[in-house]
């Protein structure tokens, strides 16, 4: 590869032709300030406007100063990363940001994670030299995810979230000048475009414009409650990412600390989503099994492949950008559905308590879990399955808010039996994970035999899409893997056109699976933070003593005396579930947009 | 905010799929789309931008991006006459603003919109190329030079 020699604060560097001068200098060790830029290595997306301006350099020779994200490096450049003139330049283009920006800093949900407060910080900027108009924008609320474009410093990244990496297409930049701003078509409220709630922009965006529905004051006034039986369940990505907001190395599992933790803050019973992971399995498990064996004896009405289900921002994706083919997807509701429907029937039923008088929260890594569980077919007269879910940056805030010294807590187990649970079960937080557990209880039930192996490396990574071919005892079962919805809507096309040599294929719609969502604490598009966590479910999943979901002595339990079997008719009723055309939601006309 | 959901007739949504097949589908060819269709439809409503994204397969929010972003593409249905006033640097210096106020006081519409009875629109643009005759005023085909704001009155009634 060619490379090139330049001069950055007087530090001599070779890099490879093409390189930014931002790079450049990350690489020698100087961190250039910046606002909009946002580059996810492992899926080779960049987002570099260049419209922030607050990587600016001086370059020799050069008259005006250059954006270092999007200039690139010609042999022999000098560039100067803070001189006078490149500091001042810096402060005058964040002063005329924050002109328009409005000063809540104390009780913004972003404060203390904000780029810009951050910036404004360490450029320490004092006093504002320009005032004037500042922009305006109704505010919108959707199940998930709040809009105040009041905040919007037009980055952009939220934008490349959703058009290139998610491929949703929900919002875009509309309008210019001043009255410029990222929304959704004719300027509508999220909830009528086609946004799945992956939450991917809200991890991106460096301010408080995009935050998450917060439910952590409704949480707390229920655990007050003393008519109110309040339970929790905790989705597995969540034991793998808590520890970061206290402090702690990414990947350090504290799964022990935060069953302390939630019992220290009144739940009545700590249970785990791993048990309805492991219920999932068998339900979606028998379903594929059910399907291939139709599909063996020359059945050609079957629908193959399969695909998962557990994924709530997929299922919105489908639902509206692919909703001819939503007899495809596993009908399995996924393991958070699934648990409130065993909570509020089966544990209600065990424990004495009144379906409405019994409170089940989820702490999950997603904000598409906030919409689900809202969902009208999750719920019985009106009460719903899952009562709220909170994020995991919401569960920190919790935690925090009770004054718990998070990390001198001992380690806790969870409670039984909806806290028991299986390696199977934990891995479902990771790209590949699902498949993976799948394929262990499958392959027992298909072919009555021990598998020979627990763990399928051919289903693990981080590559985009992959896939594997599982040989089922003489059958072979082609499986393919995508994360990221971008990368699902390549296998959905490939299966529309016929082209598709898949038995099953899952789908998680963030990248990175659950541990990367849009709910957990921001990695800021680090991808060695997601490897960290993803190592550390398939840690959790080694040091199980059981590791096959249809082994989870308390699922074999839950079968024998309250379900039957899987796929019997009360399964159907509680576990499964059906979806919706959505696409013709958003073709509606406008009579008047407003700003 | 109230919305309905209005169909298209088959004939326009055919003729919009046809202009876009004539630019082979491209999504890069989207400002070409946007002004073929609004020559032929004089607007851009909603319903027109979704059969555009749809069939150059791109989001809805994209095309409406570009609509809002460019001042030539309207949502709103122009008057059978429409009138632009120029509000270039030499028409502005010579008086446009008050022959401006003049058109949005006669008119009782604001720029942009556009008369109840369909008759009149109102927009501002950027020279003609006339400077010598500023201020100049646009309806339709036909210019009208040095402007002033008494005569709005008269120049509107040619079109009564």
């Amino acid at each position: 590869m060619e490379t090139i020699k330049v001069t950055i604060d007087n530090k001599q560097i070779e890099v490879p032709a093409g390189t930014t001068i931002l790079e450049a200098a990350r690489k020698a060790g100087i961190r250039i300030p910046t606002l909009c830029h946002l580059k996810l290595d492992d899926m080779n997306i960049e987002n570099r406007p260049g419209g922030c301006r607050m990587c600016v350099v001086e370059v020799k020779n050069r008259r005006n100063l250059a954006p270092a994200c999007a200039t690139e490096c010609m042999p022999g450049m000098e560039v100067n990363t803070h001189n006078i003139r490149v500091l001042n330049a810096r402060k005058t283009v964040l002063e005329l940001i924050l002109s328009d920006h409005p000063f809540d800093c104390l009780v913004c949900a972003k404060s203390g994670k904000c780029d810009l407060q951050a910036l404004a910080q360490e450029m320490g900027i004092r006093k504002l030299h320009y005032t004037g108009e500042q922009s305006h924008y109704r505010e919108d609320t959707s199940p998930s995810i709040i809009r105040d474009m009041d905040k919007c410093i037009m980055c952009r990244r939220c934008e490349t979230m959703c058009n290139t990496v998610q491929t949703v297409g929900a919002l875009s930049a509309v309008n210019r000048g001043f009255m410029a701003v990222v929304a959704p078509a004719f300027e509508m409220n999220l909830e009528q475009s086609p946004c799945t709630y992956c939450g991917q922009c809200v991890a991106v965006c460096p301010t408080g414009a995009l935050t998450e529905v917060d439910h952590t004051n409704a949480v707390i006034r229920l655990l007050a409650d003393p008519r109110k039986t309040v339970i929790v369940q905790t989705a597995p990505a969540v034991r793998a990412a808590l520890g970061e907001e206290f402090g702690l190395e990414p990947g350090t599992l504290v799964t022990g600390k935060m069953v302390a933790a939630l019992r220290q803050l009144g739940f009545k019973y700590v249970f785990d989503t791993d048990f309805a992971a492991d219920l999932t399995i068998m339900e979606e498990g028998t379903e594929l099994l059910e399907r291939l064996s139709r599909y063996l004896s020359g059945d050609a009405s079957v629908k193959l492949p399969i695909l998962t289900s557990c994924c709530p921002a997929w299922v919105n994706f489908f639902e509206h950008h692919f909703p001819d083919m939503k007899e495809i997807p596993s009908t399995a509701r996924s393991p958070q559905q699934m648990f409130g429907a065993i909570a509020k029937t089966y544990f209600a039923e065990k424990i004495g308590v009144k379906r409405e008088d019994l409170v089940v929260v989820s702490i999950m890594p997603c904000l598409a879990k906030k919409y689900e569980c809202q969902r009208e077919e999750f719920s019985t007269d009106g009460n719903p399955d899952v009562d709220y879910a909170l994020s995991t940056r919401e569960l920190a805030n919790l935690i925090r808010q009770a004054n718990i010294d998070f990390l001198a807590l001992p380690d806790e187990e969870f409670d039984l039996p909806l806290g028991e649970s299986t390696g199977a079960g934990v891995i479902f937080g990771t790209t590949g994970g699902v498949i993976e557990a799948a394929v262990r209880t499958a392959y027992e039930l298909h072919t009555g035999k021990k598998l020979p192996r627990i763990t399928f490396n051919e289903l693990r990574g981080m590559e985009n899409i992959r896939s594997a071919t599982i040989d089922f005892n003489g059958t072979p079962i082609n499986i393919g893997i995508a994360h990221g919805l971008g990368n699902a809507r390549k296998l959905l096309e490939d299966i529309r056109a016929g082209k598709s040599q898949y038995h099953a294929i899952e789908i998680m719609a963030c990248p990175g699976g659950c541990i990367g969502g849009g709910g957990q604490p921001l990695h800021h598009g680090d991808s060695s933070i997601l490897k960290a966590r993803q190592k550390a479910i398939y840690e959790e999943d080694a040091r199980k003593p059981i590791r096959k979901s249809h082994e989870n002595p308390a699922i074999i339990e839950l079968y024998k005396e309250f379900l039957g079997r899987p796929l019997s008719e009360k399964s159907h009723h509680l576990l499964h579930t059906h979806y919706f055309d959505k696409s013709q939601r958003y073709i509606i006309k406008t009579e008047e947009s407003e700003a | 905010m109230s919305r309905v959901k209005i169909e298209l007739q088959e004939k326009a949504v055919n003729r919009i799929k046809e202009i876009c097949k004539s630019f082979n589908n491209d999504p890069g060819e989207l400002i070409n789309v946007l002004h073929q269709t609004q020559h032929e439809f004089g607007y851009l409503p909603a319903e027109v931008q979704e059969v555009i994204a749809s069939e150059l397969n791109i989001s809805v929010a994209k095309v409406y991006g570009v609509v809002t972003f460019y001042h030539f593409f309207t949502m709103v249905p122009k008057g059978k006459h429409p009138v632009s006033i120029c509000t270039g640097t030499a028409c502005y210096v010579r008086g446009a603003e008050k022959v401006l106020d003049e058109f949005r006081k006669n008119l009782k519409i604001e720029v942009g919109q556009t008369t109840p009875d369909g008759k009149f629109s109102l927009s501002c643009l950027r020279c003609v190329g006339a400077c010598g005759l500023a201020p100049v005023v646009m309806i339709g085909e036909k210019v009208y030079g040095r402007v002033a704001p008494e005569g709005v009155k008269e120049i509107l009634k040619e079109y009564e």
